[in-house]
């Protein structure tokens, strides 16, 4: 009885070190062959829009009121589920328009000509090459993907608003309430967020991997350019070679992908 | 050791029982947030920070001031401090107790705090933090309770203690490090962006911590038969002294800086908390309060007359006190929001629930706090006899 219950220690100490060993072990497995087997399948449209790095170039020349902006700012927001919120503190949005003085705050000057002065910018997530907000996330639910685009994981996110602190461009918003009454006209291709957690653009990474531009890209009559900023044939770097464009804060160190042709 | 607390008088039983009813009453209200969402708090898109975060800032420093009876007694040998080093680490815990407590009602999402764990990112400064805290708290649990134990037994404590309450000391220096870095790492916030914060974190909670051991020692002495001591009181109002001159030092560093560079990012968060800006100014008064009750509290502290008198080192306490925690714990969070980086001026204020979930909390703070201060001074007593 006694050898028994020994013997039976010892194999559930043994058990249970092996439980706790098979994580470590699987990832020295890894580059096994029979690994990549047990592997779920992630198979890449056939259209999918690929880059090294995407970039979005806003020709804003071509705009001259708030009406010729909305469309842009509409077509993100019904796609994309957000909610229309009354209440100032509790808005949310992926794309919007600034003042000159706000979007570039550093720049600002009282001898700015009339055009830009009154001029309205787009302003939206800059999809930075070196994003505080991923730095910051203490769960990793916002991270950037190979290609340069910055997304949440809005079913990881705790809310702790760090990547809202973190974010000098203020392109974040939060869930101060359920979300879900609040939008207009629910498009069942894409997910509705919960309340408690932070959003932003997306760059239209679902748009993307069937093919299709940015819907603000699409709605734009040629004003909004994406691209490869990777690849020196691309339509965005011919826009940057032949253009003067500023970005937002770029003192920070952020290294933002949207870039402005004033 | 725990059963000292399940007996006193009715002056203590009134007490935890006024403690629960406002625990209570935060508690319902923390049930709204839950079900509704932080949409019931004043917090917005641009101030997306408030009360809860400057309440766990401020804490984080009380909790850190244990080291300033620590350190004396056990590095320099200063035994008088040996009377209220109890006192202090207890402090510590019931401050972390808050501090934890206040992070996880600010979270929009509280079911998925595992997360933190499930998915450890070590670029995270909350990350850190939150290991600094936990391991802070049980240090002081365990230090706390088998010293105390120790003496009531008349027995010298373990020896394996020792390397704990020596690792205690800098780990108390390193939470409110940690907590500083929360904030002057991020880019866009020219408030926080300086790397004098957590210097001024570390001053400020040295004098508010120590201030406030000093009322509480104070009040033990009045409500148990368990004296702290006058030359103990008299040493902690020493380290207050120089804790609040180097923190409005700082604090002066820091205007220099800002107000002669003249860096718009840097100023308007200064700007807009001590003259107002583009027309709003709701914290102008509190931070001039503020600073008024900190130069009165260096008048009385730093002149030995006023300072042995026990009752204006109370007002002096006070001064301190109140003077720290509308820095910290009103200013330097929404401070750092306003202007945003896009410069709007969103101001924010707490909503009625919001503090409320916040007295609770600070309710269950003063309930450890009680409990703990009862058994302590309940061993004392038995220790000395007096009982």
């Amino acid at each position: 009885m006694e050898s028994s219950r020994r013997s039976f220690l010892k194999i559930a100490g043994i058990s249970a070190l092996g439980l706790g060993a098979k994580p470590v072990l699987d990832v020295f497995a890894s580059t096994e062959e029979h690994t990549e087997a047990l592997k779920p399948e992630t198979r890449k449209g056939e259209d999918v829009l690929k880059a090294k790095r995407w970039a979005l170039v806003i020709d804003t020349r071509k705009f001259e009121s708030e009406e010729d902006l909305k469309p842009m700012i509409e077509a993100c927001h019904k796609i994309h589920n957000v909610p229309k919120l009354e209440n100032k503190r509790h808005e949310i949005k992926w794309i919007w328009t600034e003042e000159f003085k706000h979007t570039f705050p550093t720049q600002e000057h009282e001898f700015l000509d009339d055009r830009v002065k009154h001029l309205l910018f787009l302003t939206l997530c800059n999809h930075c090459e070196k994003p505080a907000c991923v730095r910051v996330c203490p769960t990793k639910a916002t991270f950037k993907r190979e290609d340069g685009i910055v997304l949440m994981d809005f079913h990881r996110c705790i809310g702790c608003r760090f990547c809202m602190a973190a974010c000098p461009y203020g392109s974040r918003s939060f869930n101060f309430r359920d979300p879900r009454p609040f939008i207009e006209e629910r498009n069942p291709k894409f997910p509705t967020r919960m309340k408690g957690v932070v959003e932003k653009c997306n760059f239209c990474v679902e748009r993307l991997a069937v093919g299709e531009l940015p819907a603000c890209v699409e709605a734009s009559n040629g004003a909004l350019t994406c691209g490869d900023l990777d690849d020196p044939k691309s339509e965005v770097r011919e826009l940057l070679r032949s253009n003067f464009t500023i970005r937002r804060k770029p003192a920070l160190g952020t290294g933002p992908s949207v870039f402005y042709i004033v | 050791m725990l059963e000292k607390a399940l007996t006193g008088s009715k002056k203590y039983y009134g007490l935890i029982t006024v403690l629960l009813a406002v625990i209570g009453v935060g508690f319902v209200c923390y049930l709204k947030q839950f079900t509704f969402g932080l949409g019931i708090t004043g917090m917005s898109r641009d101030v997306s920070w408030g009360f809860y975060i400057a309440q766990f800032t401020f804490l984080v420093g009380v909790a850190a001031s244990a080291v300033m009876v620590v350190l004396p007694y056990y590095l320099h040998n200063y035994k008088a401090f040996g009377r209220v080093t109890i006192l202090g680490e207890f402090l510590a815990v019931a401050s972390v107790t808050m501090c934890i407590l206040f992070i996880f009602v600010d979270l929009g999402q509280p079911i998925r705090v595992v997360n933190v764990l499930l998915y450890p990112t070590p670029n995270s400064v909350l990350f850190w933090d939150m290991i600094v805290l936990n391991v802070y708290l049980l240090l002081n649990i365990v230090i706390g309770w088998k010293v105390l134990e120790a003496e009531r037994n008349n027995v010298a404590p373990a020896g394996w203690l020792k390397p704990l309450i020596y690792i205690s000391i800098p780990w108390a220096v390193s939470i409110h490090t940690v907590t500083a870095y929360l904030y002057c790492g991020l880019p866009g916030r020219g408030f926080w962006l300086t790397a004098i914060l957590a210097p001024r974190f570390l001053s400020s909670a040295f004098c508010s911590g120590p201030a406030l051991l000093i009322l509480l020692c104070l009040i033990v002495r009045k409500f148990t038969k368990f004296d702290p001591g006058r030359e103990q009181i008299q040493s902690l109002s020493k380290i207050v002294a120089y804790a609040i001159c180097i923190n409005v030092f700082f604090f002066l560093c820091e205007v220099f800086v800002i107000f002669y560079s003249r860096i718009p990012e840097h100023m308007d968060h200064f700007k807009y908390l001590f003259s107002g800006l583009n027309g709003h100014g709701v914290l102008v008064p509190w931070m001039w309060a503020s600073l008024i009750l900190m130069v009165i509290a260096i008048i009385l502290l730093v002149n030995p007359l006023t300072r042995r008198n026990e009752g204006v080192l109370i007002v002096a306490c006070i001064c301190v006190f109140v003077g720290t925690w509308i820095d910290k714990g009103l200013g330097m969070i929404s401070g750092g929001f306003v202007p945003s980086p896009l410069h709007h001026v969103t101001e924010y204020v707490p909503t009625v629930p919001e503090v409320l979930i916040a007295v609770g909390i600070w309710a269950i703070g003063f309930f450890v706090l009680t409990v703990l201060y009862k058994i302590a001074a309940k061993i004392k007593e038995e220790v000395a006899g007096i009982s």
